[in-house]
């Protein structure tokens, strides 16, 4: 009875999976480029109280430019800001929001997204008539005027920004996913799910599913990339988080005024974001020439 | 164009060529001391199994091995140059004007966006200094060379606006153009229906007849390959095993993988009882893991220890000439030693089962697909739903330990048959009588579990039928509780185990994935599932023809012996008439969504014979130099079942049409014999007179073997 089982080993989780064939990552150069600029981030937000040398809403010594020593206080190694705040400290600091409320947001979007594209790919008909024409009406509007009218609306708090994203996102991550379905629903294994009577739902979720996830975790990366640079953008238009928090889109909003002559401000925020956005975006690339390969 | 053909060496020649694939996993050998010549309008055939390598000789011949093939030794000479040194540019110049390939899916050999015309114009286009004009008329020429009817038409149509079959033709056509001296074709006739397959066939032989071209002809089928060749190479694991013309191979085979490999395969002369197939044992071992010596060795049953299996200079055994037959090589060590005539290997037999109650009765049932037009003629006229008859008064009954065939070209409705049966579509009218109930209109969520259980199915497609995702364990495991079967976790797993054991699985697959599974095993997993509910009926939908050879044979076997073990009911879906005479007790054949014919096998398979039957029998191709058959190839292609022929179903392609009556009235079910029903309007005692379409020759064989 017990013994049936010996000597075999257990079955891993899918989880277990999915993480051991994202480790196969190791072997693209690009994604590994990725992974790192990623990690760093990761890093310096965990230990931003530890790392940045000053409080990041604290009024120091205004416009400082980068490398300058202030006596008492220290090295500004990036500069400060027109209100005198540390310009390194507050990149630091910026770095949690955005790595928290990201990943979030996809994360938030693709709640709604799948179950949609489930539905839509596995029924069809009038279910995926309605659907996709609700994703076609919120794709027409130019996303930047759909942003600014939700959050005029709703205001502007990290919640919102949530609600924001994953209303502005859902529908393309519905649109993948609904064609990842409509291909995977005429495999044999589920019409053999289907003639022993299996629940929708199950044979969407059990099914269906995991046999679509390999191009959604790369979709996956891709998008946090986009959400980063639509936070950012968000906080560039005055619809970000509410200060003083630093928020890497608000820094730059905040002194574009000054770009010209005090160009540090400004610069360093940005590439703050591009490398953090690239990083996803390689990761994605890296993500997806392992799993071609064979 | 002369001067192409005033070379009178051979056209080819092979020598010792060797092809390696190079991995990750490092260098792979696919194809090891390959050998051949070539004369003019000579035909070659390569047989074997999927893997075996026959691919990769075509590609080595074209010089066009992809990036991660290589050719590592030996030599490809082509009218007596050495195909490696020849430049880029004197390659291409080669492809496509010396040397012609046609491959399987003629849908993805053409370019879906482009005219006929214009793809076929190109060819000589590129190789030729000649005008649009006279491009235009060769084309037009070689499209009526092939037969295709109304070739301007065909010129200025899509590839999506004609059928399979003649697609496939104008891939042939479009191989022709330049009057090719050497022709590869590879597997052209796998992806089509047997009445198609027939037509190409026949074309193939008078192409090499009309234009003299050498012909290479790749496929798994012995039964092609008796007709389109005149000598034949058998592959097995990278390697010829043997060689020699086909008459010789097929009647004085040495090597016993060939043997095995025609044992395999059900030929008029094999039955399920007397005759049994018998299944080579084990699996074709990866090009990294073949053993030493005799790549054959461990699955021969002449196999013998330090003789086969020792290590040899050139990876395997060399080949050997077959004393007192010229051009008869064998790569075996003991083939003069084998006494074929005293070996009765272990066969899949079985004693007969007496068939028992009536488990599935099935009375005129139809299923009809509503059609809604939204067009704007459609409005105004008022017809906007239009009725496509997938089934048309389908009658039969099964019975308990009985195999039901259904047989029919892709199209003819057995799929849709098959959903209603599951409760996946529900029927539109008429009885679908199970086990009692009336199940017709009740849709697998209206079916009580036992219900469900007690019919299911085997699909297919090996690649397809096991969810990837999830271990073979807790596939099966799924479908043994939603089943209720059992419902305690030991339990279930004890039967999960239960089950394997059935198919003959190590227990220990349990914990795989799908893709750890040959196609084989994945199949037999899949039977495992159907069985799982202790079903009373197993629909089995052509589950063993994406399979090769000697594993169709093991699961065809498995599935019959589990069949006598539960005594259920199969109903086999198939277009292999030789499988099915082989196993079935009735035959049912449909044609667009009509049954044609019915009645025991012996019945259906003998005069009388419904016109459909006889052709559909002409067409399959048999692997036996003994076997005579009739030759009838059935004009036109499949009419659409959106708008089916009036009358006879089959009106537009019978050769045996008697006159208008066919087109206007829908012909009456006539029984030959009690159970024997023809659908014909030629009366029962004509078709009687029709001869038997499979002869067998009288022929001495046994003093060959």
């Amino acid at each position: 009875m017990t013994d049936i089982t010996a000597g075999i080993p257990r079955r891993e989780s899918s989880i277990i999976r999915t993480l051991k064939g994202m480790a196969l990552i190791r072997e693209s150069a690009v994604g590994m480029i990725g992974l790192a600029l990623i990690l760093f981030w990761g890093v310096l937000a965990i230990l931003a109280d530890l790392i940045a040398p000053f409080d990041p809403n604290a009024t120091l010594y205004p416009l400082a430019f980068p490398g300058t020593t202030v006596e008492g206080m220290g090295t500004f190694w990036l500069g400060t800001d027109h209100l005198g705040r540390d310009v390194l400290s507050r990149i630091i600091h910026g770095s949690r929001t955005v790595l928290i409320f990201a990943p979030l947001a996809t994360f938030c979007a693709y709640l709604v997204g799948i179950p949609m594209g489930l539905a839509a790919g596995y029924r069809r008909g009038m279910t995926d008539a309605i659907l996709s024409f609700i994703s076609n009406v919120i794709l027409s509007f130019p996303v930047l005027v759909l942003y600014i009218i939700i959050i005029a609306t709703i205001g502007a708090s990290a919640t919102n920004i949530i609600i924001a994203v994953t209303f502005a996102s859902a529908p393309g991550i519905f649109r993948i996913v609904r064609g990842l379905v409509l291909d995977l629903r005429n495999r044999e294994y589920v019409f053999a799910a289907e003639t022993r009577g299996e629940t929708p739902w199950r044979i969407m979720l059990v099914e269906i599913l995991p046999n679509a996830r390999g191009p959604l975790i790369v979709d996956a990366c891709l998008r946090v990339g986009y959400v980063i640079i639509t936070i950012g953008v968000l906080g560039f238009l005055g619809l970000g988080l509410p200060p003083p928090d630093p928020d890497w889109g608000g820094m730059i909003n905040e002194t574009r005024q000054m770009a010209m002559s005090f160009p540090h401000m400004t610069v360093f925020p940005c590439i703050a974001i591009s490398s953090l956005v690239l990083g996803f975006n390689l990761l994605a690339d890296g993500l997806r020439e392992v799993s071609l390969r064979d | 164009m002369a001067v192409k053909n005033e070379y009178d060496g051979p056209i080819l020649e092979c020598r010792n060529l060797s092809i390696s694939y190079f991995t990750r996993a490092g260098e792979i050998p696919a194809v090891v001391d390959f050998n051949l010549t070539l004369n003019q309008g000579d035909s070659v055939g390569l047989v074997g199994e999927s893997g075996c390598g026959k691919s990769t000789v075509a590609m080595a011949i074209m010089q066009y091995m992809g990036s991660n093939g290589g050719i590592v030794g030996g030599q490809v000479i082509y009218k007596g140059r050495d195909l490696a040194e020849l430049s880029p540019e004197e390659l291409r110049h080669l492809r496509g004007n010396e040397i012609a390939m046609v491959y399987q899916e003629p849908m993805a050999s053409l370019n879906p966006s482009m005219l006929l015309g214009r793809q076929l114009m190109e060819v000589p286009l590129c190789h030729e200094p000649i005008s649009e004009k006279e491009a235009y008329d060769r084309a037009v020429q070689i499209l009526a060379d092939v037969k295709l009817p109304d070739p301007e038409r065909v010129m200025n149509s899509y590839p999506h606006q004609i059928s399979g079959g003649q697609q496939q033709r104008v891939v042939i056509a479009m191989a022709l153009l330049s009057n090719p001296s050497l022709l590869l074709l590879d597997e052209p006739t796998t992806a089509l229906d047997v009445t198609v397959e027939a037509g190409i066939v026949e074309l193939i032989g008078e192409i090499a007849a009309k234009f003299n071209t050498s012909m290479i002809y790749i496929s798994h089928n012995l039964g092609l390959i008796l007709a389109t060749c005149d000598r034949m190479n058998v592959m097995y694991s990278g390697v010829v095993v043997e060689h020699g013309s086909v008459d010789e191979v097929f009647d004085h085979m040495r090597h016993p993988y060939t043997k095995g490999l025609f044992s395999c395969i059900p030929l008029p002369g094999t039955d399920k009882k007397a005759h049994p197939l018998v299944p080579i044992r084990g699996q074709l071992p990866l090009p990294h893991e073949r053993p030493s010596g005799c790549y054959f060795g461990p699955r021969c049953d002449f196999f013998q220890e330090g003789r086969c299996d020792q290590a040899v200079e050139r990876g395997t055994i060399p080949m050997q000439d077959v004393t007192g037959r010229p051009g008869h090589t064998v790569r075996c060590e003991r083939w003069s030693e084998i006494d074929w005539a005293s070996y009765r290997p272990e066969g899949l037999s079985g004693e007969e089962m007496e068939a028992g109650r009536e488990v599935l009765s099935i009375d005129n049932m139809r299923k009809y697909y509503e059609l809604t037009d939204n067009s704007i003629a459609a409005m105004i006229s008022g017809k906007r739903v239009r009725y496509v008859k997938a089934n048309e008064s389908i009658s039969f009954k099964a019975h308990e330990c009985e195999t039901v065939a259904i047989v029919g070209e892709s199209g003819c409705g057995k799929s849709t048959f098959a959903k209603v049966l599951m409760g996946l579509e529900t029927a539109t009218d008429g009885h679908v009588n199970f086990n009692g109930n009336d199940v017709g209109r009740m849709p697998v969520q209206a079916r009580s579990p036992e219900q469900v259980g007690s019919m299911q199915m085997v699909f297919q497609n090996p690649f397809d039928t096991l969810n990837p995702s999830h271990t073979v364990g807790s596939q099966l495991a799924r479908v043994i509780k939603k089943f209720g079967v059992e419902s305690d976790k030991d339990k279930i797993e004890n039967r999960v185990m239960e089950l394997l054991d059935l198919v003959k699985l190590p227990r220990d697959f349990a914990r795989r994935r799908p893709r750890q599974l040959s196609g084989g095993q994945k199949q037999r997993v899949g039977i495992a599932r159907a069985f799982a509910g202790n079903p009373s009926m197993v629909v089995a939908d052509e589950p063993v023809s994406a399979l090769d050879v000697s594993v169709q044979a093991a699961v065809t076997g498995l599935l019959m012996d589990i069949q006598r073990t539960y005594r259920t009911t199969l109903l086999f879906i198939s277009h292999d008439l030789s499988l099915v005479r082989y196993l079935a007790d009735r035959v049912v054949v449909m044609y667009l969504g009509q049954i044609m014919e019915q009645g025991t096998t012996d019945e259906v398979f003998a005069p009388p014979y419904h016109p459909y039957t006889e052709a559909l029998l002409s067409a399959v191709p048999i692997a036996d130099t003994s076997i005579k058959k009739k030759r009838i190839i059935l004009e036109g292609s499949l009419p659409s079942v959106m708008s089916p022929p009036k009358g006879c179903p089959f009106n537009t392609r019978c050769p045996r049409k008697i006159g208008d009556i066919c087109e206007t009235e829908v012909p009456p079910f006539a029984e030959a014999s009690p159970g024997h029903i023809i659908m014909c309007h030629i009366p029962i005692a004509e078709l009687q007179k029709v001869e038997p379409v499979i002869v067998q020759v009288d022929k001495d064989k046994s003093a060959a073997e």
